[in-house]
């Protein structure tokens, strides 16, 4: 079960840590100095959950099997490969323009609200407790990104545009959050995860009524790339891997 | 760019209220396009550190303030009336914080 655990609670780790180091990308980036900061914070955030999920990760990896050497949050974010993460692909689009990093985050928002909130309920009291520490967190993310969409939406003939756009973009990369295989199986039947398709009516029903209020169009669903989950990443993870492991890689065990 | 893109966003002052009881204190300012995005980003920019409970935002347009001209006219003519401060009274003991 340790096992199972480790892998479930990576996935998790790995979705807010990425998407955390994608933000960090945008310091001093930012479109205005305001959301230059709002972004930022948002990744700090990230960064922090995933901190705490991997550092979870790493006790019950050791907890499976003792005879590995205990790996902690920094092992595991700065000392793996590509394929060793797990993290849906959405998170590792590229943070393109304004539109797009407002649609990745925005449909990622919803579902980590969704997620979180049923994480809660988790049997594991130690899942349980970072999940209700970090659902308010999400909560706002979702309202900041939500707020964008509409601005963005229904906003002039020109951002209107682009936020369809991107939204098309990150559109294909939805279905994989909700995919079910044998480890979220186990662990939604053993109480202690989330049966992710569960949560797909609430997230169409969240994401519809922004789209809607911000006169957008719901792309379609007929296109999904995969892989995430199972360490088929795209193209652009492995630069943004290297940029991410870069220090750690040249001057191991380094410390400022 | 259309004209359209090229305005500015309004700028907004931001106050906090670090505590229960005590009154929002002005913290600084920003820009932002609408009365909620000013919110987040005092939100954002302005609490980060714990610095507060609860937030106002104020469109700064809508803030009359006096000149720095007036100075003189406004402020001078209570330097010399000592007796508008309550100097001259004997307190109790009992009363510990005037």
């Amino acid at each position: 079960m340790s096992k199972d655990q480790f892998e479930y609670v990576l996935r998790a780790g790995d979705d807010a840590l990425i998407l955390g180091q994608q933000l960090g990308l945008l310091t001093g980036h930012g479109p205005v100095i305001e959301e230059d900061i709002a972004l930022t914070n948002i990744g700090l955030d990230q960064i922090g959950q995933a901190r705490a999920w991997l550092s979870l990760a790493g006790r019950l990896e050791h907890a499976a099997s003792s005879e590995l050497t205990l790996r902690d949050e920094d092992a595991l974010t700065f000392l793996r490969d590509a394929p060793e993460f797990c993290n849906c692909l959405l998170v590792e689009r590229p943070n393109g323009d304004f539109g797009d990093t407002i649609a990745r985050q925005f449909l990622y928002d919803n579902y980590a609200v969704l997620w979180l909130e049923a994480m809660t309920a988790s049997s594991n009291d130690e899942m349980a407790g970072i999940a209700a520490k970090s659902v308010k967190e999400a909560r706002y993310h979702l309202q900041h990104s939500s707020r964008w969409v509409l601005r963005l939406g229904d906003g002039t003939t020109e951002s209107h545009s682009r936020m369809q756009a991107s939204l098309g973009r990150m559109w294909p990369y939805v279905n994989e959050l909700f995919d079910v295989d044998e480890l979220t199986t186990r662990a939604a039947s053993e109480g202690w995860g989330v049966d992710p398709s569960k949560l797909r009516s609430a997230w169409d029903a969240g994401v519809n009524a922004v789209l809607a209020e911000a006169t957008l169009s719901r792309p379609d669903d007929d296109f999904s790339m995969r892989g995430g989950r199972t360490g088929s990443h795209t193209e652009a993870f492995g630069f943004m891997l290297a940029e991410m492991q870069f220090l750690q890689r040249a001057y191991p065990d380094c410390n400022w | 760019m259309s004209s359209e893109t090229k305005k500015k966003w309004p700028l907004w002052e931001v106050f906090i209220r670090s505590r229960q009881g005590l009154s929002h204190k002005h913290a600084g300012s920003l820009h932002a396009a609408d009365a909620e995005m000013a919110l987040e980003n005092a939100r954002d920019v302005y609490t980060r550190r714990n610095e507060g409970e609860s937030l106002w935002v104020v469109e700064a347009v809508h803030i009359v303030a006096s000149s720095p001209g007036d100075k003189s006219t406004y402020f001078d003519p209570a330097n010399d009336k000592v007796y508008r401060h309550p100097t001259f009274y004997k307190l109790p003991d009992e009363v510990k914080h005037m």
